[in-house]
């Protein structure tokens, strides 16, 4: 009787914790942010692999035990290292890929206004001269500006 | 000018990545263990189960963990270097058997040699999952005192026995 | 016989290429009319014997010939016949020759198609392409055979990978690689130019129907490859940044900085040096997707098998291609006449930003995805980089884009008026505003991230909108350019709507359920009704009956499937989709669970409005064909309207 009353508070217990759409909400976006790492470029919340079945169970595992999840990730990245975060950690080696395209936006706007103020300073040039532009029409046949 | 040849010198240079590049494995993930204790497990042994073993009893000794199944193909061609090895007696070798069942474990070993001191069962991948498994065959060099040393992640060929895994195991015996 | 015909036609398609090649760009160099009238031929020519041999693989898999080894490595007797003659190109060895059908069917276009260009100019553009040819025949001849013959033969192949049979992987790898190799086209243009010395608008203007033919067909390409995603990997998800997606979405985007730097171009003169840099980088960024995807320098689901030797020619012939146009454009790029000058609010600098901030999106794609192996070669360690942080980077990278693509077609050219702009685009401003605040209400839901990407879908769609009532209003026609560019500028608006909406207001549930067991999901009651076994051609499937009601009425009968291909043995999701304007019901079984399999995990997603994302791109690539094929660029149009010329200079802008 005992043991049938206990296994029937496991169950609800689990099924608590497994039913209870925030804590599903949290574990799903935990193996969204990790790699399967047998698998060809996919999270562990999208893969069907043995290793990804077994890693999300540990995953579960850990949140029903209450662990935070960076202590999760950092389990995780002690074990097969950063290769397995979805997300390149922020760190020294990764500092160009994280702002590098925002350094590159930076720098290539200030280059476009750089050139365009010096445009506005050229000489009023014409696309073709009006000899070019008889060649032009000649091969090809009035165009219009449209 | 100058600012006409940027295009192609960073061209240059992500040539010289790519060319890199091909000389690696991109799905190879080096282990975060090395340098570091190997993880502890009490795990029962093959075809003694109410026996049981834990890495510290092998402290004082440099030894071999590798970890293998029945149902791996690719283990079946690292066996017989295993064997070969485990025959000259320079190095023991443990083995940890991974994700599989007793009976068939026990009949691979039966049919194709039994190169392990003693060989433990990871029914269900825990310990691997601690030891940073991610594909079967995987081999671990363990020291004295039970710090990992080098992962060798894919089969151990003779060529790898004799450049990397013997040489090291030597060189921690001092 | 047959394979022996196909390779010896492969052998004679290399040598008319040399030839041509050859002969073509020396006649073109030194002016030899006997050399140069070899292009248009040698191209055609060259059509006849690829086709010949890509005819004869077709043949060969259609006919179950096993004693050719690419058909006994992805075909077999019971896979159906559309996918036998699919699984030609199903194969590194197969696609290349793909690769090189397309390109010979480029050069017979361009052959065809270029009676009123310079004879020198077309010998110049079909020598380059026929330089490009010689590198993958060469390729194909020396390192990956499509006609190896397996002897003995096999008694039956290995399957296609059941992943790639479906009607959307026959089309989409044809419509990507014509996108592709279209882009050998424009690069061809623009190395004719630098050649010649003589880089100016008249290049532009040959140029652009080509460059914006072949926009069309690889936004179609990747369209087609993520819808097939959706509906065929069984877990709703559409683009996953993955290194090959990245390899055909980065000269999309190039492909777009170079469409509309060649509009300014043709129209001002401007830009020239910069726009012949960008049809180099097209080109040379498809290249660089081929080799990513056969080198095994990235891990990637469209990887194919790789070998170290293929890696090495691949990177050989791009360092000569690549290496050798930068070097051709360092050299001879400064000669270009500067273009006129404009202000800093005009047509121009509208396109240019454009330019410069799709590079800069390429950029971040680029360098996202190379980083692993960056590091990994530095000794740095190992990274993965995921979708996470492609998500994250690029959006805001393209926000400003987005933002001057509502603007643009409103700026005068040379100099616009930013008072009147502001007038006529205060109604497109106040409608996105309001939209972006109030359209998240109605979902029940308010993100700022969800307001942003409406704001901005909302804004190009009323800047487009805006565009072509005032063209109405002037009473001036309204041209396929005109219209074309409407139309790609509202596909985007759409495209982001849908990713917004979906991203926003998707609702999933990953349960198991039992015979009976109802849930509920975005107002829709789903009902698990078992599953039963099914047989198809080459398969064994379960098959599963969901039953979607809303309000108590019927909305649909679902039937995933589980299915194992009876030779290559994965099980392969198929997802049963209720497709609909407004949203998507989505439902794939996950695996058997409970006593004897009786109940199953399934996974049912609602998507609002996911088919826009696809919607949007069609628009865009029906935008792409109209602009093409403007009067403009029509031979036969252009003959019609002869008119002597005069002295008077054509040029006028127009708002």
């Amino acid at each position: 009787m005992r043991s049938l009353l206990l296994a029937v508070l496991f169950l609800v217990a689990g099924l608590s914790i497994a039913e209870n759409p925030e804590t599903e909400n949290r574990i799903r976006s935990l193996e969204g942010k990790l790699r399967c790492l047998v698998c060809q470029n996919q999270s562990l919340a999208d893969s069907n692999a043995e290793l990804a079945q077994d890693l999300r169970r540990q995953l579960r595992e850990q949140v029903a035990a209450g662990r935070s999840d960076a202590e999760i990730t950092d389990y995780l990245v002690q074990r097969y290292g950063d290769f397995v975060l979805y997300e390149p950690p922020f760190k020294a080696s990764t500092a160009l890929l994280w702002i590098g395209p925002f350094a590159l936006l930076a720098g290539a706007l200030a280059a476009l206004v750089a050139i365009l103020r010096r445009r506005r300073r050229a000489p009023q040039e014409a696309a073709l001269g009006p000899e070019e532009r008889r060649l032009v029409e000649r091969v090809l046949g009035p165009g219009d500006q449209a | 000018m100058k600012r006409f040849l940027w295009p192609l010198g960073i061209f240059i240079l992500l040539v010289g990545f790519l060319a890199a590049g091909l000389t690696l494995d991109p799905r190879e993930v080096p282990s975060p263990l090395i340098g570091k204790a190997a993880p502890a497990f009490d795990l029962p042994v093959l075809q003694q189960p109410d026996k049981h073993f834990i890495p510290s009893d092998m402290r004082g000794k440099v030894w071999l963990l590798n970890v293998w199944a029945s149902w791996c193909v690719s283990c079946r061609d690292e066996h017989p270097v295993l064997v070969e090895l485990s025959k000259k007696g320079v190095l023991p070798i443990l083995g940890l058997n991974y994700k599989d069942k007793s009976e068939d474990a026990q009949r691979w070993l039966a049919q194709f040699g039994n190169p392990y001191q003693v060989s433990v069962m990871d029914a269900d991948g825990r310990t691997g999952i601690d030891y940073g498994v991610y594909g079967v065959p995987e081999t671990y060099v363990i020291d004295a005192e039970g710090v990992i040393r080098y992962k060798q992640i894919g089969p151990v060929t003779p060529a790898i026995l004799e450049q990397k895994i013997l040489p090291l195991a030597m060189a921690l015996k001092k | 016989m047959i394979p022996e015909l196909g390779h010896f036609a492969l052998i004679v398609a290399l040598a008319i290429a040399l030839t041509q090649a050859v002969l073509s760009l020396t006649g073109a160099a030194r002016g030899i009319p006997g050399f140069i009238a070899v292009a248009r031929p040698g191209a055609q020519g060259q059509f006849v014997f690829v086709a010949i041999a890509f005819g004869c693989l077709a043949w060969s898999f259609y006919s179950n010939d096993f004693s050719v080894l690419n058909v006994a490595s992805n075909s077999n007797s019971s896979l159906p016949a559309h996918y036998r003659i699919a699984a030609t190109w199903g194969s590194h060895e197969g696609s290349l020759l793909l690769w090189v059908l397309m390109l010979s069917v480029w050069m017979v276009a361009v052959s065809v198609f270029s009676r009123s260009l310079p004879d020198d100019m077309v010998a110049r553009v079909l020598g380059v392409m026929g330089l490009i040819a010689v590198g993958f025949l060469s390729f194909m001849l020396f390192t990956s055979n499509p006609f190896e013959r397996l002897l003995p033969a096999a008694a039956d192949g290995r399957d296609l990978n059941p992943l790639l049979q479906d009607p959307a992987m026959v089309i989409h790898p044809p419509m990507l690689y014509m996108g592709y190799v279209g882009f050998s086209v424009a690069f061809s243009f623009a190395i004719a130019a630098l050649l010649d010395g003589r880089l100016d608008a008249a290049w532009a203007r040959w140029s652009r129907p080509w460059t914006t033919a072949a926009w069309m067909f690889l936004t179609v390409g990747i369209m087609l490859g993520s819808f097939w995603a959706y509906y065929e990997l069984g877990w709703g998800g559409w683009w996953f940044w993955d290194p090959v997606e990245n390899a055909s979405f980065m000269p999309w985007l190039i492909g777009t900085a170079l469409i509309h730097s060649l509009a300014v171009t043709e129209k001002r003169g401007a830009f020239k040096s910069w726009t012949v840099l960008l049809a180099i980088f097209a080109f040379s960024l498809s290249l660089l997707g081929t080799f990513l995807v056969r080198s095994g320098v990235l891990t990637s689901v469209h990887a194919f098998a790789t070998d170290p030797k293929r890696g090495v020619f691949i990177l050989c012939f791009l360092a000569l291609v690549i290496g050798g146009s930068l070097a051709l454009y360092a050299w001879r790029a400064p000669r270009a006449a500067p273009g006129g000058r404009f202000e800093l609010l005009s047509r121009e600098s509208m396109l240019l930003a454009n330019s410069v901030l799709m590079l800069v999106a390429c950029a971040a794609v680029l360098l996202g995805t190379l980083y692993p192996l960056f590091l990994d070669a530095l000794g740095l360690g190992k990274i993965s980089v995921g979708p996470p942080y492609f998500e994250s980077v690029f959006a805001p990278l393209m926000a400003p884009a987005i933002l001057l693509a509502g603007i643009g077609p409103l700026v005068a050219w040379r100099s616009g008026d930013a008072a009147q702009l502001a007038r006529r685009l205060r109604w497109a401003a106040i409608a996105a505003l309001l939209g972006a605040l109030f359209v998240p209400l109605l979902f029940g839901r308010w993100a700022l991230l969800t307001s942003g990407g409406l704001l901005l879908a909302l804004w190009i769609l009323g800047g487009a909108l805006t565009a072509l009532v005032l063209k109405i209003k002037s009473n001036a026609k309204i041209t396929r350019a005109f219209a074309g560019m409407l139309l790609a500028h509202a596909g985007i608006g759409v495209f982001i709507l849908g990713v917004t909406l979906v991203k926003s207001y998707e609702s999933e549930r990953d349960l198991r359920m039992a015979p009976g067991d109802t849930v509920m999901l975005g107002g829709y009651a789903f009902r698990f009704d078992g599953v039963k076994e099914v047989a198809g051609p080459n398969y064994a499937a379960v098959r599963g009956a969901i039953n979607v009601q809303r309000d108590g009425r019927q909305v649909a009968d679902l039937a995933p499937e589980k299915r194992i291909y009876r030779v290559q043995r994965n099980p392969m999701t198929e997802a049963a989709i209720n497709g609909g304007v407004t949203r998507d019901l989505y439902v794939s079984l996950g695996e058997a669970a409970g006593p004897e399999g009786t109940a199953w995990t399934v996974r049912i997603h609602v998507k609002p409005f996911v088919k826009w994302i696809w919607s949007g791109c069609l628009l865009m690539a029906l935008g792409g064909l109209l602009a093409a094929s403007d009067r403009r660029y029509r031979a036969s149009s252009r003959r019609r309207e002869e008119a002597p010329v005069g002295d008077e200079t054509v040029v006028r802008s127009t708002a």
